[in-house]
């Protein structure tokens, strides 16, 4: 059996977003991104001990969308595979148990959505109760836009932060060549703009998206030997709270808090994280999630541009976990969390930590116990 | 360092019927979650996690249903994981929360499957077009008769097979309180003259909608000591998956089918099913299915599972019964199916299976399977925990 610290993400893909992939299906727009996250590692999906992935009937109108999927992945022989219909960050979350256990030495994590063709707000009402909600039809904008008024009531935030909160994702899109929305106006000149569902203004809510990711993950040794530098999931967590409104602190997310714990976010011995990736689809959750997380100056928040930038419904959570991991693959972050989001007003979530090398000194063997020392001392250096 | 073993200590189903006009589809979980943790001997606070499974969202009209089912099932402040892989879902989220424990992730987890299908129509769920596909030729029973004539043809079955399995099926449904179809009067004779909807498959021969819920909660060695009940011992368990239609499928006798039992056996160190396992529960929607299975589990040679059944080797009282608890042609609420089966392999092996209880059963298999024949999870249980 494998220890929580000894599992990494080693590669990472991503569709180029896009308001609508009118040309391609779903499996057409998945497929070259499975190609080059096992590019990534040089394994072909039969080497892969096991399959996971993410996606919602919903988006594409039908049952058993994802069958289709799998044939895209090419699955004969026949794999190990499974299938949530939640954002890839739960099917991730599925794999990496499926590693501990030790019945798999890596794993292929995917998941996809195509908004376009539904109108996605009106699509997300069915994610309501049933009997007394879903029949309204209340929108996931005005839904989120309750959630901010909430915000701005208790003096959580105002309307200026919210704006900025949009310019710099958006400006940090710019850098990102698979972002949707890349680069904004200042954020003065944001809040010129009319409101879209008060107190929110188009630029607080995130765009439409196609799109799908992949993520490889491998134990220990195989980490190593699959990647340079593995981003190693020191610990993973997820917490549901209660589905009505009017039962919940929209302003606080105990969940995230409790997620992030579990998840060793909050370990005295390890320094803050130095990048957070958030999977908070509304300006105004971005300010919930920084609270409930303890993110302060020190940590830089969603640097790809974040779900503001681009939002493939399914596929935007596990995005969080690939950009965090490809930074700390890039040597540009030593410590990373990274969350992903389901339903209205953030009511369930997950919280990875993810880390370089440099700090791995729990789960080396005995013979890395030199290095170990070093590292730890290392630790109080500036990432 | 091993696995921690998991063990079932608490089952819990509803009363199986068309149409639960008296309770939501909160109510409905809840009912079979309760029944279970009662059967365990523990309360809500005693619950690490929850892992829910269903078939399709549109076959209820809610959109990731286990955001509103958080608070019947006692999950809020928990972790919460739905899982989806078709017909075979109600396996495969039990595997994954034995996955959860056995990973040492969490101690005890509650593991729910559902369908609640009188809220919707699975047959316009399963037939909504898609561009640049076939259409399903409505419902599953279109796209599986052919593979069952496949079968027929290949063996040299005799026409009356599948009427014996459906006859034999619905009679132990009769020793199952919770089994949906209690059809008293049915005799063989019904059965074979009854209408034929998709040649070669009957009426008779199908399962009905159902509503229902099937719980389980599955806990390590720690809380196994302190359970109420016997419990039962997850010895193997696997999920194999390929692609619905392509030149090289075999569709009457999977592929996936047979390596997901062999990974079964393989870890629950079975040589010959046939002989070491004392009780199966198969999923069989079609009861020409029952002879196709026994082939593609290695509990009969090929050509040889329609003599088998003939035989009447699988009846309640032949050396290996399928279906004792009346299987899926009795009990269909289509997301929970997977799950009724892996929860009956482990009430047979607890000697909690009332009337319907095989004399002494010590190794049962739960199987299920889904799509086109394409997704398959199984899992065999124990009465005394895998040597470690």
């Amino acid at each position: 059996m494998t220890s929580p610290g000894e599992v990494a993400v080693v590669a990472f893909a991503q569709t180029r977003h896009v308001r609508a992939a009118d040309d391609v299906s779903e499996v057409e727009m998945l497929m070259p991104v499975l190609r080059e996250v096992l590019d990534q590692t040089g394994l072909s999906a039969g080497e892969i001990g096991f399959t996971c992935s993410g996606s919602c009937d919903y988006l594409a109108g039908r049952a058993f969308s994802f069958t289709m999927a799998l044939d895209g992945v090419g699955a004969w022989p026949p794999i190990s595979e499974s299938h949530v219909e939640m954002d890839g960050a739960w099917a991730l979350y599925e794999a990496w148990v499926k590693i501990l256990t030790g019945e798999a030495e890596t794993a292929l994590v995917y998941s996809y959505g195509k908004s376009s063709p539904g109108d996605l707000p009106e699509v997300l009402t069915r994610q309501l109760d049933p009997y007394y909600v879903a029949p309204l039809w209340p929108d996931s904008v005005s839904l989120a836009a309750l959630q901010a008024r909430a915000l701005l009531d208790a003096g959580e935030t105002d309307e200026r932060e919210l704006a900025g909160i949009a310019a710099r994702s958006r400006e940090a899109g710019a850098d990102n060549p698979r972002a949707q929305l890349r680069g904004s106006a200042p954020a003065e000149a944001l809040l010129e703009g009319g409101y879209l569902a008060e107190p929110l203004r188009m630029h607080d809510v995130p765009p439409v998206t196609d799109g799908a990711a992949a993520v490889v993950l491998a134990a220990g040794d195989t980490a190593r030997l699959l990647a340079a530098r593995p981003a190693w999931i020191r610990g993973m967590d997820h917490r549901i709270e209660a589905h009505s409104l009017g039962v919940r602190d929209l302003t606080d997310s105990p969940s995230t808090r409790l997620a992030a714990e579990r998840a060793g976010l909050f370990d005295a011995s390890a320094p803050p994280p130095d990048t957070a990736e958030l999977h908070a689809p509304f300006t105004s959750q971005e300010v919930v999630l920084r609270k409930a997380l303890r993110l302060g100056g020190e940590t830089v928040i969603n640097p790809s541009g974040g779900p503001l930038a681009a939002n493939p419904v399914m596929a935007a959570g596990l995005i969080r976990i690939g950009e965090a991991a490809a930074r700390i693959s890039r040597g540009e972050s030593r410590r990373a969390v990274a969350h992903a989001t389901s339903g209205p007003c953030l009511q369930q979530n997950l919280v990875a930590v993810l880390e370089s090398d440099h700090s791995d000194n729990a789960t080396q063997g005995e013979a890395g116990q030199d290095d170990a020392t070093q590292d730890d001392a290392a630790q109080g250096e500036p990432a | 360092m091993h696995k921690e073993p998991v063990a079932v200590v608490g089952v819990g189903q509803t009363k199986h019927v068309a149409a639960r006009h008296d309770v939501s589809l909160a109510g409905l979980v809840r009912e079979a979650a309760v029944r279970a943790l009662e059967d365990a001997g523990l309360t809500w606070p005693d619950v690490d996690a929850v892992v829910i499974g269903k078939a399709p969202d549109f076959f209820e009209g809610v959109m990731m249903p286990e955001l509103y089912l958080a608070d019947a099932l006692g999950a809020v402040g928990k972790p919460m994981l739905r899982v989806h892989t078709a017909g075979s879902v109600g396996g495969s989220t039990a595997l994954v929360a034995a996955n959860l424990v056995a990973a040492r992730v969490h101690r005890t987890v509650l593991t729910l499957a559902f369908e609640k299908q009188s809220e919707s129509n699975a047959m316009w769920g399963l037939s909504l077009p898609v561009p640049f596909q076939q259409p399903l030729l409505a419902g599953a029973g279109g796209f599986f008769a052919p593979h069952v004539r496949a079968y027929m043809h290949r063996t040299g079955a005799p026409d009356h097979i599948g009427s014996l399995v459906a006859y034999k099926d619905r009679r132990n449904a009769l020793k199952n309180p919770y089994a949906h179809l209690h059809e008293k009067d049915l005799t063989l004779e019904k059965v074979r003259s009854s209408p034929m909807l998709w040649d070669p498959i009957r009426y008779s021969e199908t399962c009905p909608s159902s509503d229902g819920a099937c719980a389980m909660v599955l806990t390590d060695r720690d809380g196994a000591r302190g359970a109420a009940g016997r419990p039962a011992w997850v010895h193997g368990g696997a999920m194999r998956s390929e692609p619905t239609l392509f030149a090289g499928k075999d569709a009457v006798s999977p592929r996936a089918g047979s390596d997901c039992a062999a990974d079964v056996y393989r870890q629950a160190r079975i040589t010959d099913p046939r002989r070491e396992i004392d009780a199966v529960e198969m999923y069989v929607p079609f009861s020409w299915y029952e002879p196709m299975w026994l082939e593609n589990l290695g509990f009969a040679k090929e050509g040889e599972g329609w003599r088998m059944t003939e035989s009447g080797a699988t009846e309640l009282d032949g050396d290996l019964p399928v279906n004792p608890s009346g299987g899926v042609l009795s009990t269909n609420p289509i997301g929970a199916s997977g799950m009724l089966r892996f929860a009956e392999a482990a009430l047979q092996v607890r000697g909690m299976a009332g009337e319907h209880q095989v004399e002494g059963a010590r190794r049962a298999l739960g199987h299920a399977y889904g799509g086109g024949s394409q997704f398959f999870s199984m899992w065999l249980v124990a009465d005394t925990p895998p040597a470690s």
